[in-house]
């Protein structure tokens, strides 16, 4: 029987949905509450989600609170994104032997088993494909991302309560989902537990095909069309992605650099959580046997050593870090690669310790467009 | 060479290459001739770099510093300024490094018929121009000139002097300039836009290939301009830190560049020139 393009499925389904998954060997990564955030752990069964549990975000601030309204999916993002199932924090990339003078290099593997994104948002997918646009873009792509995205089962569940911090509708990332998943789920307001479930790839309805489903009707579907009209509506930040690469290329010496200069910590804390930050640096180390290891490990344009040549930092004010980031984001993001660096997760504003708002610096520039710094710099570079 | 020899195990690992050869320039400068131990790398052009690995000390670029399609070893002229460089620049005849590449864009040298070429080089500048240099000397063009000019601190840091003196012999129009002389020294003393106040052709339809501190590329852009030379015909090589040399770390960004990736040798106009004037890009 040729299966329907959406299904509506219950809170069971779910539940079966997950065990399906596992059935064919994927590893499911789910949102689950841990250390006052909602966060991706393995998930065995719908259980583990986080029913009930809504989140509240501000710059700089982010909240959980729980009611008894059931929802599973009545959150936005936490912290963590998906970026570290496919792009590790740490990975090691070769092993080195050494005898007398001659040495033996070998390749290390990456064998992790297959992963199911399990109710990643929207915006999430859209990063995703980001991501794979520099890191399966390139030339020599990068194998361990190049295999984790190939083999990843993506779930992605649309919004129903964006965050205070959400600006998906201006970078065209949410909250609704339109492609790049296997499954789409849509969590349909009223009698709770209804799932509509969307088919994106042959691989979604082979393991849907395990769960208990009905076709979805014309007014399941209207149901859906209201809860991400209730979405788009709740989401009031704006950023104006389609000038932003011009304003911000145009106002490299803009006041507004030395005002943010003047909040930013450089704490790095917006590459963390951003889901499509990519820096990475390598180290070598040599362990007493004489093996040596080369490891990559994310990196941040935040800190000094980035930018480290010839005996010093080019980039060494806060300044110049933050214009860096910020540009790369949503400016010259689009000149190296064609596409804006920024999904608009808001996660950069949240979990920033000095709640700066990377929308807020853009408007606030946008604002003075063409205005530049009174006093001249100080000193040029020569690097 | 065939093509399965290029196979690599995957884009980070590299090939092991050893040093048949080394040659101390000068007191912090070394010159590295390397042969692959097992897995050469694709063929290269001048102005591409590698990533050379000191086994256990660490990894960083290095330009390429022998000309294309030579016979023989591969050379890499190596600053000794940190722990890597100072591990690759002592490293003995019969060491093994590491080597992935060829990477980034190249000086354009089959562009450079039936026109004129000014090479402007500050300090180890010559490294990644060395090979473009001999290309250009050895195969002399009768509707070519090609004039060069150098600029060193000390007269002892001037690299490959019996070089140059030989680039002379070939027809090259060699000019050096030290910044601060020694008893010893007879020639020219200034920055090496001092040198650059003439030239002995037109300088429009004459390309410019530059490289050396930012500063020095910026001065001798500026007077290849004044003699005529159009800002698209001037290339400079640009530097930034550089972690994997393959578009994937992010850290040699410079604007709009991945400088792996769109460089290192780009036009200085339209866009290198607002970057290499402006601090902290
Ligand atoms: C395209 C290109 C071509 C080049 N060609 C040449 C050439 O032909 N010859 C040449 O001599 N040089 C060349 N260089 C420059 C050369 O790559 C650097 O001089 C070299 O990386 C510095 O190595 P090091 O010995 O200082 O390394 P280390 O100081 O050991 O550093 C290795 C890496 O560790 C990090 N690091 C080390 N110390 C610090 C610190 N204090 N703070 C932060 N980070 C740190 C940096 O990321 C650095 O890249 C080239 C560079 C580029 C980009
Ligand atoms: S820059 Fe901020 S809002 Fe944009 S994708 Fe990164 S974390 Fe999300
Ligand atoms: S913008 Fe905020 S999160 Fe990012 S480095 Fe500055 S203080 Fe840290
Ligand atoms: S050196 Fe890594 S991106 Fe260019």
């Amino acid at each position: 029987m040729p299966s329907p393009d959406a299904v509506v499925i219950d809170a069971n389904g779910v539940d079966s949905l997950i065990t399906s998954l596992r059935a064919q060997g994927f590893r499911v990564m789910g949102p689950v509450v841990a250390n006052g955030a909602i966060v991706h752990r393995e998930i065995r069964a719908a259980k583990q989600l986080p029913v009930g549990w809504h989140d509240e975000q501000e710059p700089g601030s982010y909240r959980l609170s729980h009611g008894d309204d059931g929802e599973m999916f009545g959150w936005a993002v936490g912290p963590e994104s998906f970026k570290q199932s496919v792009f590790p924090s740490r990975s090691v990339l070769w092993r080195a032997r050494r005898d007398g003078q001659d040495l033996a290099v070998e390749a290390t593997g990456d064998d992790v088993a297959p992963e199911a994104f399990f109710g990643a948002r929207p915006c999430e997918v859209a990063a995703l494909k980001v991501l794979g646009g520099v890191l399966a873009g390139a030339a020599s792509p990068d194998p361990v991302f190049t295999r984790r995205r190939e083999t990843a089962f993506v779930v992605t569940v649309e919004c129903g309560r964006p965050a205070a911090t959400c600006f998906c509708t201006s970078m065209g990332s949410g909250p609704g989902a339109a492609a790049d998943f296997d499954l789409a789920l849509t969590e349909l307001a009223g009698p709770s537990g209804r799932f509509l479930v969307r088919v994106g790839s042959e691989r979604g309805a082979a393991v849907l095909a395990g769960v208990a489903s009905r076709p979805a009707t014309a007014e399941d579907h209207r149901a859906r069309d209201e809860v991400l009209g209730h979405a788009v509506a709740a989401i009031s930040r704006t950023l104006d992605a389609e000038a932003a690469p011009g304003l911000l290329a145009r106002n490299l010496e803009h006041p507004r650099w030395d005002d943010v200069a003047g909040r930013c910590l450089a704490c790095g804390n917006c590459t963390l959580v951003c889901p499509t930050c990519f820096c990475a640096a390598v180290e070598e180390t040599t362990d007493l046997a004489g093996t040596v290891e080369e490891t990559r490990r994310w990196d941040t344009c935040f800190d000094l050593a980035h930018s480290y040549l010839h005996g010093g930092s080019v980039r060494v004010s806060t300044r110049s870090r933050y214009r860096q980031w910020m540009t790369h984001k949503l400016s010259t993001w689009v000149d190296q690669f064609g596409n804006s660096g920024c999904v608009g997760c808001g996660r950069c504003i949240t979990w920033c310790p000095a709640g700066i708002d990377i929308t807020e610096e853009c408007a606030a520039i946008a604002a003075s467009d063409g205005a530049v710094k009174t006093s001249e710099p100080t000193a040029v570079r020569d690097r | 060479m065939t093509e399965t020899e290029h196979v690599s195990p995957g884009p980070f690992v590299p090939s092991r290459y050893r040093v048949v050869d080394r040659k101390t320039e000068n007191s912090d400068i070394t010159t590295l001739w390397l042969e692959p131990v097992d897995r050469p790398i694709a063929p290269f052009k001048a102005g591409q770099f590698n990533m050379l690995t000191a086994f256990g000390v660490g990894e960083v670029a290095i330009s390429i510093s022998s000309a294309p399609g030579a016979p023989g070893a591969i050379e890499h002229t190596v600053r000794d300024v940190g722990a890597v460089s100072h591990a690759l620049a002592s490293s003995q005849i019969g060491d093994v490094v590491g080597l992935r590449g060829p990477f980034g864009t190249d000086w354009g040298l089959e562009s450079l018929t039936g026109c004129n070429v000014v090479v402007v080089v500050g300090g180890i500048g010559l490294a990644p121009l060395r090979g473009a240099m001999r290309y250009l000397a050895e195969n002399p063009a009768p509707d070519r000139k090609v004039v060069l000019r150098v600029g060193a601190r000390l007269p002892d840091q001037i690299v490959f002097p019996e070089e140059m003196e030989r680039w002379r012999e070939m027809g090259v129009d060699v000019e050096v300039t030290v910044d601060v002389a020694d008893a010893a020294w007879t020639g020219h003393v200034g920055v090496v836009t001092q040198i650059l106040t003439e030239l002995p052709f037109d300088g429009a339809g004459a390309v410019a290939l530059v490289c050396g501190p930012e500063i020095m590329m910026r001065f001798s852009a500026r007077s290849l301009i004044d003699l005529g030379v159009s800002p698209e015909n001037i290339r400079v090589s640009l530097e930034r830190n550089m972690q994997c040399g393959i578009a994937l770390c992010g850290h040699c960004q410079l604007g709009p560049f991945l400088l792996c990736r769109d460089g290192p040798v780009v036009p200085y106009a339209p866009l290198a020139a607002e970057l290499i004037t402006e601090i902290e890009r």
